[in-house]
């Protein structure tokens, strides 16, 4: 069994004393990203107070209108925080938003509960050439985020309605029609955020 | 490994990043996701859009004791659950469902040979080994119908498909895949009769989208 103690020993950071401040710029990205960072390589508690007091709520709100009860939604709350502070080794800013990288872990987590089956996943890109953390790249991330966000605000009622269907549903059925509705037209030249950039980054991670 | 032509349909990864998909299909998207540098980064957009709707959403109230309790769990050494590893030629979470041990393999036909790895009223999945310049045999489905290849290649009506392409075949489509000479074809394969592509909606939005 891998242990979260031992995978981070195996992957050299910068100093941890001050990871915030390993790169120039790094007081520019989200607070939520520096939170983010400061528990991956500080183990920082406080952080990840910040961390769970913000997702904490939202993923509940989530869990419930994805179809589970409230005490059984508290419960993947809970599991789901759990694997936010064991993986964080994994958390890679240069291609994931903290609220994407969490939203992930949770939507497995539901999945696995709901339809008590283990939900088929990808296999992780190989952590070992990491690299210290680029403050621009990062930030480029952010703002292509920015403009995402900026797009699902112009969607009319309507359509935020089905992408909030497709993405937050309700799981319990599992029920899905057909692949029909889904307005992703509107966000899809900013739902490629960074795609080229992205691709470069996940080649250069790339085993084979 | 050579370029891959034939990559998961976009909403297709996104109906996976909201865990629409059975559990077939979720089966190929992280089998090609684990083999594709291009779907992998369109997939972590759809995980980007889903962390967004998220920030934004409703913030009910947490109980006290589940907070006290997260954190004094954070000492405690928890075993992570290994995420699923690459064995030869199959991708970590197929190499997952077998169990990280070789395929039993039964022969279907011919010499073509399958391992049911899933299968429900609904949806199913299995490997198929396709000896070289074979085809396979007759296979109806209803619904939807992907497959991607591991090893070797095959081709049909519609095009050549090598490792890490999927084919995505709809009920209405007659088609014959045969495997190209050389190696034999190892392909993963899922139908969900659920789910159908329907283009009337994306049509009607169109204009008004803009796409
Ligand atoms: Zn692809």
């Amino acid at each position: 069994m891998l242990n979260a103690a031992t995978s981070i020993q195996d992957r050299p950071r910068p100093p941890a004393s001050d990871p915030v401040g390993a790169s120039p710029g790094m007081s520019q990205v989200s607070e939520q990203t520096q939170w983010m960072l400061l528990v991956r390589d500080a183990r920082d508690k406080q952080a990840f107070a910040r961390l769970f007091d913000h997702f904490a709520p939202r993923l509940k709100g989530m869990l419930m209108r994805g179809g589970l009860q409230a005490g059984l939604a508290e419960e993947v709350v809970q599991d789901t925080m759990l694997s936010v502070w064991h993986k964080a080794h994994l958390f890679d800013p240069h291609r994931a938003q903290v609220s994407g990288w969490v939203y992930q872990i949770a939507r497995n987590r539901q999945i696995d509960v709901l339809r008590k089956e283990r939900r088929p996943v990808p296999e992780e890109l190989k952590g070992d050439d990491v690299q210290e953390d680029d403050a621009l790249q990062i930030i480029a991330l952010e703002q292509q985020t920015s403009r995402l966000r900026a797009a699902l605000a112009q969607l009319s009622p309507e359509q935020r309605v089905l992408v909030e269907q497709a993405y937050l549903g309700d799981l319990s059925h599992s029920e899905l029609q057909g692949l029909t509705g889904l307005p992703l037209g509107t966000i899809k030249s900013r739902i490629r955020l960074g795609l080229k950039r992205l691709r470069r980054e996940l080649q250069n991670k790339q085993t084979t | 490994m050579s370029e891959i032509r034939h990559h998961i349909p976009d909403d297709l990864l996104a109906a996976y990043a909201g865990g629409n998909l059975s559990y077939a299909f979720s089966m190929v998207v992280a089998a090609h996701v684990s083999m594709c540098v291009e779907c992998r980064a369109q997939l972590s957009s759809h995980e980007t859009v889903g962390g967004a709707l998220l920030d934004d959403g409703d913030t009910p109230s947490i109980s006290q004791a589940m907070r006290q309790s997260v954190f004094a769990r954070l000492d405690e050494p928890v075993p992570v659950p290994q995420s699923p590893r690459r064995m030869g030629v199959f991708p970590g979470p197929v190499a997952q469902a077998l169990g990280y041990e070789d395929p039993h393999w039964r022969r279907i036909g011919g010499s073509v040979r399958q391992t049911l790895l899933h299968r429900s009223d609904k949806d199913s999945v299995r490997l198929l080994y396709i000896p070289a310049g074979q085809a396979v045999p007759d296979h109806g489905h209803n619904g939807l119908e992907l497959t991607l290849v591991l090893q070797g290649a095959f081709s049909d009506e519609t095009g050549q498909f090598g490792v890490g392409d999927v084919e995505v075949a709809d009920d209405s489509l007659e088609h014959t895949p045969v495997a190209s000479p050389g190696t034999p074809c190892i392909c993963l394969a899922a139908t969900d009769a659920r789910l159908r592509f329907n283009a009337v909606v994306p049509r009607l939005l169109q204009p008004v989208l803009g796409i």
